[in-house]
């Protein structure tokens, strides 16, 4: 009892000696090895990646990211957000805001400060949220900005009144649904239906560009791994321990003299920062960012791929993050009337089949290999036994 | 439940009448070809009795020897000579079909016997479009005084359809198509004309005007039209025709309508129309020399609520000289301005309910089982699109296999097969996967959600991904109109019955029968129940059948007020789970009460904030209740609370 008590006291690290060799492996061949591979060798070559696979590994550490954002706050604190496609949304909007000013002259109707949506609906000046998205800081710090006081006070006002379990979730759904309904409008100034589109160029780089897609991809696993190392860094805590306890019992984390609300609300709005950095990166990749994004179905996807990953390891996140979404590619390009149902599996068999996704499987498949090792060492002693 | 039964029994039975209401209507065609076999007097007496224009132009046709069937396929046909070609006229439409020769077509021929039975059919069909055909062809004539003749014996005839006819003359809307010379109504379409026919308005196409050559009037005759056009309508035995024609003139009135008009109200006995035929009367007196009159006109205005009658007032207003006469009119407009002004409010008020009511549907089967249960079932909004397809499902098989005169009644089998449908459905998914996964409501959510999107695509693979169509059953279309301007239509006033019905059916089911005792126990506490030997995995099974079925019968109420498509659930679902959280977790009244003011509250921010931003209002003032009372309005209290 006092050694576990002990070890539970000890401050944890980062990662062990055979995580950070894997987190490095992995980053040296996306980071250097993938870009290589699509600069180097020759079209025609077996070893070369082309250039449309980078903005989609791109797309897939963003989608990362999310999943990763989602795991904080479902795996790690129990909350269930149905809403955080529309932090990734907002991250995006705020991205593609600074994208649109950048466009400059270059639109169809060549006005040099409106956007051609707002040109088109007869607007004479740039409302008052659009102003300073030209310039590329104050854009970024929108991006953390913009979900994170949303987050702080969806979140406040909620875990503050105890909502949690399902109400929570449907909270954050009909939060993304009302948010989907408002970007519909054409009256909110941002694009309406068609959302914010034909970006030219970003921090002065050509978007279309194969060196500024190689550069965004780049960035986007960069951000994906510090990310990463900060959830890490967050669960391995003192703070992530707690935030365990409030998932597994929050009354009795109440009584013991901790604030759940306080530990929900820091993960929650963690989490809603790092899903609009993902939102951010994520739109200057596919080139669009519309209302779509905003869709409680996007969100709910999300869910999936932390389920299918595993919940609660973080890394598991990230694997279903983008096992799914490899699948989707290749699916809703293959049979597209199977995705659905595949999609719909997938939920049905992750909650019955495989709970603990992915990870869990593995984790299950190497004790019950263990567990046969160590019968078959036993069998063999009892052999030499008999045999004496 | 003895209570209540008379109640229901009564409701039943209404729907009933309803539906069989329009069979004697139906069903033209199949006795038309009654007409050919070798005992036609059935057939022929089934017809007289029809009150059916087309059956009394079948009869006609008959009588004169024009009835024939064609030999292409056997379809019977109304024949009419035009030089060597006969002019053929589907009997069952009524639609003007070809041109064929003599050798085509094979009389109809009548037994001696069945002649005695058509001469007592003959006067009554005396005005139909044969005679009304041959009045119009006056009409083509190039000689004024002969057109004006035509226009006499139209009058005469007392046929309503030369109305727009009359009117389309007057205007110089009436062509002749150059291709074949067919009489034809314009109205301007783009820079292209649409066309209709005389005969039975049936739209003919969209044609360029270089196509067509049109029939002039002298103002002589213009003059004529119009007063015949007021005679027409005024004089028609059917009062909703003399309540048009004088609602009509309300604001285009000339001297000879309003002495038509004049006349017409001496003799009107009914009073809804009398009191129109007051008003336009009125109308017309508004700007009368005389002081008196004048005042008299709109003290009756005054008690209107007629957009055109406001417009009238403010004209006058700025004309008006006299400062009583000023003064009533003043009064008269501020009376009539909130009149319209109230209506307005309870006009949306109406569609509230009945947008709430909508909503009570589709989130009483969820309260069942979210409430109940603690169960969230996503799958939920796939019950309701199944329970629609469903009603789809069951209106095509009336159409294929049973007599027309039967598709009244499909709704009324569509609501028990939606329901065993969606309720089969909601066992299968209760035993195949909720089962495994009580207690744990995150993970429910999730799997059933997968189930939807299974379902969904299933659905758009069997049926299509394109929109479905329910057709309204007659008995179930139209308005009724409650006060001027305020309509409610009969879809939305039977969704609200049907779903109240529902909602008692509910409740007499929790509280007045076995299984909902044992429903409501498990509820409260499943292992005492369970000990008490309640077989509460039955119980189970049996409350998500009923949430579900509940849920496909609001599906098929959904058909009759919109299209049918695969994503139907996913619109009313975030709607159902407001209604359910904020009414308050398990209570029915909590449902009733959420869903209406879910619906009254939409509608009534609709016209001040938009569509959109209206329901986003809704949405934030739900987050915000929500937090203040997290557990809804109609909270459950006690030891279940905790459950």
């Amino acid at each position: 009892m006092r050694n576990q008590l002990e070890t539970l006291a000890k401050p944890r690290p980062l990662l062990d000696r055979k995580g950070w060799a894997a987190f490095l492996a992995i980053g040296f061949v996306l980071i250097v090895l993938v870009p290589l591979l699509n600069i180097l060798p020759g079209r025609g070559s077996a070893l070369h990646l082309s250039d449309y696979l980078i903005p989609l590994l791109g797309k897939y550490a963003c989608y990362a990211i999310l999943a990763l954002s989602l795991d904080l706050v479902w795996g790690y604190a129990g909350i269930l957000s149905l809403g955080h496609g529309a932090f990734f949304a907002l991250g995006g909007y705020a991205m593609g805001m600074y994208l649109m000013r950048q466009i400059g002259t270059r639109g169809v109707y060549g006005h040099p400060e409106l956007p051609d949506f707002m040109v088109f609906l007869n607007w004479k000046e740039l409302p008052w949220y659009w102003q300073g998205f030209d310039s590329f800081p104050f854009a970024m710090l929108m991006v953390l900005l913009a979900p994170g006081i949303l987050a702080l006070v969806l979140g406040w006002f909620a875990f503050r009144s105890r909502v949690t379990g399902v109400y929570i979730s449907i909270v954050t759904q009909a939060m993304t649904f009302a948010l989907l309904l408002a970007f519909f409008r054409n009256d909110m100034g941002f694009g309406g239906n068609n959302g914010l589109t034909d970006f030219k160029d970003i921090l002065g780089f050509p978007i279309q560009a194969p060196s500024t897609r190689i550069g965004l991809y780049v960035v986007s696993v960069i951000v994906l791994g510090l990310c990463f190392l900060l959830c890490r860094f967050v669960t391995q805590s003192k703070l992530g321990r707690v935030l365990l306890a409030v998932r597994d019992a929050e009354s009795r984390v109440r009584f013991l003299g901790y604030s759940p609300t306080a530990a929900k609300l820091f993960a929650f709005v963690l989490s809603a920062l790092l899903a609009g950095i993902a939102g951010a990166l994520y739109v200057p990749q596919v080139g669009i960012i519309n209302p779509g994004e905003f869709s409680p179905a996007n969100s709910i996807e999300i869910a999936i791929w932390v389920a299918v990953g595993g919940r609660g390891t973080l890394y598991g996140a990230i694997l279903g993050g983008v096992v799914i979404n490899l699948v989707k590619t290749w699916l809703t390009g293959a049979a597209p009337e199977l995705w659905l149902f595949v999609l719909g599996g997938l939920f049905i068999a992750s909650t019955l089949l495989f709970p603990k996704g992915i990870v869990g499987m593995v984790g299950q498949w190497k004790a019950w290999r263990d567990q046969k090792k160590a019968y078959a060492l036993d069998d063999k002693a009892a052999a030499q036994k008999g045999a004496e | 439940m003895q209570r209540y039964l008379p109640l229901l029994l009564v409701v039943l039975m209404l729907a009933l009448v309803a539906s069989v209401r329009p069979a004697g209507a139906q069903d033209l065609a199949a006795t038309l070809s009654g007409l050919t076999d070798s005992d036609p007097k059935p057939a022929i007496e089934s017809l007289t009795q029809s009150s059916d224009d087309k059956a009394k132009a079948a009869l006609a046709a008959l009588a004169a020897g024009n009835l024939y069937i064609r030999t292409a396929d056997n379809a019977v046909v109304i024949g009419e000579k035009d030089g060597e070609m006969i002019v053929v006229t589907n009997a069952a439409t009524g639609d003007i079909e070809d041109m064929a020769r003599p050798e085509d077509l094979q009389a109809i021929a009548v037994p001696e016997e069945a002649k005695a039975l058509l001469a007592g059919a003959a006067p009554a069909a005396s005005s139909g479009p044969v005679d009304f055909a041959t009045a119009l062809a006056g009409l083509k004539s190039d000689s004024f005084a002969d057109k004006g003749k035509a226009i006499d014996a139209l009058t005469a005839l007392g046929d309503v359809r030369a109305i727009p006819v009359f009117r389309a003359l007057a205007d110089g809307r009436l062509f002749l198509r150059k291709s074949d010379g067919m009489m034809v109504i314009g109205a301007p379409s783009g820079n292209e004309i649409a066309l209709t026919s005389p005969l039975d308005g049936a739209a003919l196409g969209i044609a360029p005007s270089s196509t067509l050559d049109p029939l002039f009037v002298n103002n002589n005759l213009r003059n004529v039209l119009r007063e015949a056009v007021g005679r027409l309508g005024l004089g028609s035995a059917d009062p909703a025709a003399r309540r048009m024609a004088a609602n009509a003139l309300l604001d285009n009135a000339t001297p000879e309508t309003v002495a038509l008009l004049r006349e017409a109200y001496g003799r009107e006995t009914v009073d809804g129309v009398k009191s129109v035929m007051a008003l336009s009367l009125a109308a017309a007196e508004i700007a009368h020399p005389d002081k008196v009159k004048r005042q008299e006109a709109i003290a009756v205005l005054g008690a209107a609520s007629d957009l055109r009658v406001r417009a009238m007032l403010q004209a006058r207003l700025n004309q008006e000289q006299d400062p009583d006469v000023k003064a009533a009119l003043v009064k008269a407009f501020d009376r009539m301005q909130t009149k319209i002004t109230l209506y307005s409010y309870l006009e949306n008020f109406i569609q509230g309910i009945s947008l709430g009511s909508v909503l009570l549907l589709a989130a009483v089967g969820l309260a069942i089982t979210f409430g109940v249960m603690g169960v969230i079932n996503m799958a939920h909004g796939e019950m309701i699109m199944l329970g629609a397809y469903s009603a789809y499902l069951t209106q095509e098989i009336f159409r294929a296999f049973f007599p027309p005169s039967w598709i009244g009644a499909y709704l009324i089998v569509a609501l028990p097969v939606a329901f065993l449908i969606a309720a089969a459905v909601g066992v299968a998914i209760e035993r195949g996967v909720i089962r495994f996964l009580y207690g744990r409501p995150l993970e429910t959510m999730l799997a059933t959600w997968g189930v939807s999107l299974c379902l969904q695509q299933a659905v758009r693979s069997i049926f299509g991904a394109t929109n479905k169509e329910v057709a309204n059953p007659s008995w179930m279309t139209g308005a009724i109109d409650v006060a001027g301007g305020l309509a409610v239509t009969w879809n939305r006033v039977y969704i609200i019955i049907f779903c109240f019905l529902v909602l008692g059916l509910i409740a007499l089911i929790l509280k007045r029968t076995a299984f909902g005792l044992h429903m409501r126990a498990v509820t409260q506490n499943r292992q005492m129940a369970a000990v008490m030997g309640i077989p509460t995995a039955r119980v189970d099974a049996m409350t998500f059948a009923l949430g579900s079925g509940i849920a496909g019968m609001a599906g098929v109420a959904l058909s009759q007020i919109g299209n049918v498509s695969p994503n139907l659930g996913t619109i009313y679902i975030v709607d159902s789970f407001l209604v359910v959280v904020f009414g308050g977790v398990g209570s029915l009244m909590g449902t009733l009460v959420g869903a209406l003011t879910l619906g009254v509250v939409n509608k009534i921010l609709e016209p001040v904030a938009g569509a959109v931003l209206g329901k986003v209002v809704v949405l934030v003032c739900i987050i915000l209740f929500i937090q203040k009372r997290p557990r809804g309005l109609f909270a459950a209290k006690g030891r279940s609370a905790d459950a």
